[in-house]
């Protein structure tokens, strides 16, 4: 899923500050999952800025709604009334959402809530961890299921680097170093020579290196 | 096609080899790589040049590397992969090239977050072990996109670091592996301040035949103080001291003068061990004994080649 995180009210009290009418938008999909910008976090921040806002004797009006997805118009379609209603939208959605909405609703401005921080998991409860960078060439199969361009602090297709101690990244002791785990998982499936094979620099033009990416799916266009 | 650099004729003498470090200063007053430059000259047979070394900014390697070709040292550029992507790299290896440099090291270099500007951006499109392959391109005459060059190509003799202290320890002599297949002439490893481990290090490499396929220069730094050499063994990743170590400069009464005693007695082990070929010494903000180490370690004067 998309991990997100909501920003520090502080920040968001300065984001909306200019508008007296406010429409705080969640999503039901990722953001959700991850609290950051479900239906309960909608209902959150907006008592908290209500209440920040009065003790500064300023008033605030502020519609709280939750669609099912922010990146796909059929969804944000059910938000048109309430936006038309509002003087801004604070969205709670990743920044795919955040930009779908303003995209649709040329007229109206739309703020980030959340900072979208990665593509994740729920490793357990409470603690998200990234796995994927999106670099659209995936070398799972090389790297026994373990993926060095997200999880190597200096993506390093031919690691481990000299920071590797006691399975852990120099970069942050909390972090797993992700060619310890790689060569770990090699030897369990009896491969571990296939890391003695150099593997050639990366195309990068798959991933954000070669500008916005756009995916054509032929057989599903209308 | 290789360099025929000093360092690279050195090492295949058969002559044990002895190679320094500088590092550049955080201004632009080439003076006081001058002044190294002055004070090291002969010591050794090239000096490294770091690459804006723990990511915080510095006079470039290259830059500086000009300054020891000028004052008659041969410089060994470091150049990283965390500053430049491949377009960089190839770039200011033709530059380095073209102003009479021959000796490169490759690292993929520390992390900005060690550094003065953690903020920062970090590049890494090839790692260390790709950077020996495109370099080892670049002197067969091609870049790395497989273009062919159309003059002549940058002589080159190209170097890696080792760091036989960080884990997985039988990994290391497999990734030693990676970058001699990549074209690496020479590896200079991590300063040794565990013999032991080192000693085991070598074995392994000694057994893949590594050492006849690339010369191995051990790394040495004489420590300074009791405290430098806890801080190292607790705080920096993929450094071990050991305890014995730790011991005998706590035991001694002139801390310092231990410290360079032990770095003298470890160039003698490394010159009696199978497999090194010599040695890099990494005084760090201690260059001027580097004389007095070489000098009481029987590494001088540097033969003629």
């Amino acid at each position: 899923m998309i991990v997100g995180q909501q920003k520090p009210l502080a920040e968001i009290k300065a984001e909306v500050v200019p508008f007296s009418k406010l429409l705080i938008l969640g999503c039901g999909t990722c953001v959700k999952t991850c609290f950051a910008g479900g239906e309960d976090e909608v209902a959150t921040l907006a008592s908290s800025l209500r209440l920040a806002f009065k003790k500064d004797g300023r008033q605030i009006k502020i519609e709280e709604l939750t669609v099912e997805r922010q990146c796909e118009d059929e969804f944000i379609k059910e938000a048109a009334a309430a936006i038309a209603r509002n003087d801004a939208v604070l969205s709670l959605a990743c920044g795919a959402g955040v930009q779908m909405v303003a995209n649709r609703y040329a007229k109206s401005p739309v703020l980030p809530g959340v900072n979208t921080t990665f593509i994740g998991i729920l490793e357990k409860q409470g603690l998200f961890t990234e796995k994927c960078l999106g670099c659209g060439d995936c070398v799972l199969d090389v790297f026994a299921g373990i993926c060095p361009v997200s999880r190597c602090s200096k993506k390093l297709m031919n690691g481990p680097c000299g920071g590797s101690h006691g399975g852990k990244c120099e970069v942050n002791p909390d972090t797993d170093c992700a060619w310890q785990l790689i060569i770990d998982r090699s030897k369990d499936f009896g491969q571990l020579d296939r890391l003695s094979t150099y593997v050639p620099p990366k195309d990068w033009r798959t991933s954000n290196a070669g500008g916005p990416r756009k995916l054509v799916r032929e057989d599903h266009i209308i | 096609m290789k360099a025929a650099s000093k360092l690279q004729r050195m090492c295949e003498s058969g002559n044990f080899v002895v190679t320094g470090e500088i590092g550049p200063p955080k201004s632009c007053n080439g003076e006081i790589v001058r002044h190294h430059a002055k004070m090291l000259k002969g010591w050794c047979e090239s000096f490294n040049l770091t690459d804006n070394q723990t990511a915080i900014v510095r006079l470039s390697s290259i830059a500086a590397g000009k300054i020891l070709l000028e004052e008659g040292l041969e410089p060994n550029i470091q150049i990283v992969c965390r500053d430049r992507n491949r377009i960089a790299a190839q770039s200011d290896i033709l530059g380095a090239s073209a102003l009479g440099m021959k000796n490169v090291l490759c690292l993929s270099g520390d992390h900005q977050k060690f550094g003065n500007h953690p903020t920062a951006k970090n590049v890494f499109d090839v790692d260390s072990i790709q950077l020996i392959q495109i370099l080892d391109g670049m002197r067969k005459g091609y870049f790395a996109n497989g273009e062919q060059m159309k003059d002549e190509p940058p002589q080159l003799f190209i170097g890696c670091a080792a760091n036989p202290f960080a884990d997985p320890f039988e990994f290391r002599v497999t990734r030693l592996e990676k970058k001699a297949d990549a074209g690496a002439d020479f590896c200079q490893t991590q300063c040794i301040l565990d013999m032991e481990r080192f000693e085991r290090w070598m074995e392994l490499v000694r057994a893949r035949g590594l050492h006849k396929r690339i010369k191995i220069l051990g790394g040495i730094t004489p420590i300074k103080s009791v405290k430098a050499a806890k801080y190292m063994k607790k705080f920096v990743a993929g450094m071990m001291v050991s305890d014995d170590l730790i011991e005998r400069l706590e035991k001694a009464e002139d801390v310092k003068a231990e410290g360079l005693q032990i770095a003298i007695e470890q160039i003698e082990r490394l010159k009696k061990m199978e497999g090194i070929a010599g040695v890099h010494i990494m005084a760090i903000a201690w260059e001027e004994k580097v004389p007095e180490i070489c000098q009481r370690a029987g590494l001088a004067p540097r033969p003629e080649v």
